[in-house]
């Protein structure tokens, strides 16, 4: 291991799902506790601390954190970057590492968000008053649901379908198949909010959110937390080898945010930032797409999934459709894809989701993932978008010692 | 003819014989924005004209939106519809919210709507695009 590479040294998640006994501070403590404990370290060895919540970010989540597991005066970034939070606070401790502050640091995300509904959109009183223009569109009463939608299963499935505009081949049925691998892996995932098998027929046939998305093909909001403990090449060699065997390599490690588009102001652009920022991983990781064993994707929505196969370029630009169809991304596939279940089942408690991934991954690299292995897995990749925008991609590796 | 006591929804919708959307466009990258920019998103100066956008589009996605927050009537269909190379996100109105009757595809023009009516009596006036004619 060179000087200069980054390692995840211990890493850990709880399950996801409903926990009404335990708040943000124990769902983290538990995540914190169990990455310390995976890489045979402690908080007195960590030289910062990345806290991620959307919710509690600017309540110091990280020094909350800190009152309960040890107050060592180390610098806390709290961090919120949408959905791409967990993510975001990763790199914020590998950022640190790779600047020379600190050769080991922790990185946490947690959430709860069990019965929180819709995350955007408006709500709508009665008109009443006098029509007065406000805002930056002047406008005289809410827009949404007038003009257009701000609610998110609505913004990703016109996502989805713009992409079925410009290449063809999407249907309702297409998008829920996609829901259904989803479902289907979920079963095999203990920590998964919902690992029930479902049939296209009940997708298809549950609650319309925002056609082409049914309920099912929706992210879960869960409670949950995730933890990582990174560490630079130089200290991980000064640990044991057991420790050395079982740390995961951070071949890549970006994020972007989206570049001015010409329709972005009308309907976000996830696709562009999620290009540039594969482009960059695979560069900086020196490898390319046919190199992965396995891709944590952000399916927030089934309809995210079709278009981020593209954007990662696990398939041709525009084959989408035909990649999905040829059986590709299910886990006994060339490129499986969300063999956790994904955002879909797993669930997204928000903060927790872009730690949780690099979780599964790592445990698929390390062949420690019990009956959903991945056989064999010496390279993967986690995405996630944070609407904004916000990308956030890191290439893991299984160590060679 | 715009009545006296009409006021649109929001300040990019023209109200009057020939209603109308306009854009703020970048006088020097011609990026195109609806509402109020400190400057361009695209090339960051600061110069802006108005724009007229054409009235009849394309729809690019689509979305029927059946569970929305409290006090949004659904079903609902949103869009992006694309006017002469210029995106516009909208409802689609004046056609049933059903897979049926919405396509990607479908060729739509601009239409007005009451959005309702407030202690004055000014009536605010929103738009939406409906199946083109013909």
């Amino acid at each position: 291991m060179a000087s200069d590479d980054l390692w995840i040294l211990g890493i850990h998640m709880t399950k996801f799902g409903k926990h009404p006994d335990k708040d943000m501070v124990d769902l983290a403590s538990e995540a914190v506790l169990g990455a310390l404990t995976d890489g045979g370290v402690t908080m007195a060895d960590m030289g910062v601390i990345a806290a991620g919540s959307l919710m509690a970010a600017s309540a110091g989540i990280g020094q909350q954190l800190q009152k309960q597991l040890g107050q060592t005066g180390v610098p806390v970034y709290n961090v919120a970057n949408a959905c791409a939070t967990g993510a975001t606070a990763l790199r914020v401790a590998m950022m640190a590492i790779k600047s020379g502050e600190a050769d080991m640091g922790l990185a946490f995300g947690v959430e709860k968000l069990s019965g929180a509904g819709l995350l955007s959109g408006g709500s709508r009183k009665d008109d009443s008053g006098v029509f007065t223009p406000s805002g930056r569109h002047g406008a005289v009463a809410p827009v949404d649901g007038r003009i257009g939608t701000e609610i998110m299963p609505g913004v990703f499935a016109q996502i989805g379908m713009e992409y079925g505009h410009r290449y063809g081949g999407t249907s309702f049925e297409l998008f829920a198949r996609i829901s259904e691998k989803n479902h289907s892996h979920s079963t095999l995932n203990p920590l998964a909010a919902y690992s029930k098998k479902m049939s296209l027929e009940e997708i298809m046939g549950d609650v319309m959110i925002a056609y082409p998305n049914t309920r099912p093909m929706c992210s879960a909001n869960c409670d949950g937390a995730a933890a990582a403990v990174v560490i630079s090449g130089a200290k991980l060699r000064t640990l044991s080898l057991g420790q050395q065997r079982r740390a995961v390599k951070v071949s890549a490690s970006v994020l972007t945010s989206d570049p001015w588009e010409e329709s972005c102001q009308i309907l976000p652009d996830v696709n562009t930032l999620t290009r540039n920022a594969v482009t960059m991983a695979y560069e900086q990781a020196g490898i390319g797409p046919s190199d992965l064993d396995l891709v944590e994707l952000h399916d927030c929505f089934a309809t995210a999934e079709l278009v981020h196969y593209d954007n990662l370029m696990l398939c041709e630009q525009g084959g989408a459709v035909d990649f999905f169809n040829s059986g590709a991304t299910w886990r006994d596939g060339s490129m499986p894809v969300n063999v956790s279940g994904g955002l879909e089942s797993k669930g997204h408690p928000i903060g927790a989701t872009g730690i949780a991934n690099v979780w599964e991954v790592a445990t698929h690299l390390r062949d420690e993932a019990g009956p959903r292995q991945i056989e064999g897995a010496t390279v993967g990749m986690t995405h996630v978008i944070g609407l904004g925008s916000a990308c956030g991609i890191h290439i893991l590796e299984k160590a060679t010692v | 003819m715009q009545m006296a006591n009409q006021i649109p929804l929001v300040d990019y919708l023209v109200l009057g014989d020939e209603p109308h959307l306009v854009a703020n466009e970048c006088t020097s990258c011609q990026a195109r924005y609806f509402d109020r920019r400190n400057a361009c998103a695209s090339c960051g100066l600061t110069e802006f004209h108005s724009v007229t956008i054409p009235t009849d589009g394309e729809v690019r996605a689509f979305t029927i939106v059946a569970f929305a927050a409290p006090g949004i009537p659904t079903p609902y269909v949103a869009a992006m519809v694309d006017c002469g190379g210029t995106s516009v996100r909208a409802n689609l109105i004046n056609v049933p919210a059903d897979p049926d009757h919405v396509s990607l595809g479908m060729q739509v023009q601009l239409a007005t709507e009451l959005i309702g009516t407030d202690d004055e009596g000014t009536e605010a006036i929103g738009f939406g695009f409906e199946p083109k004619e013909g």
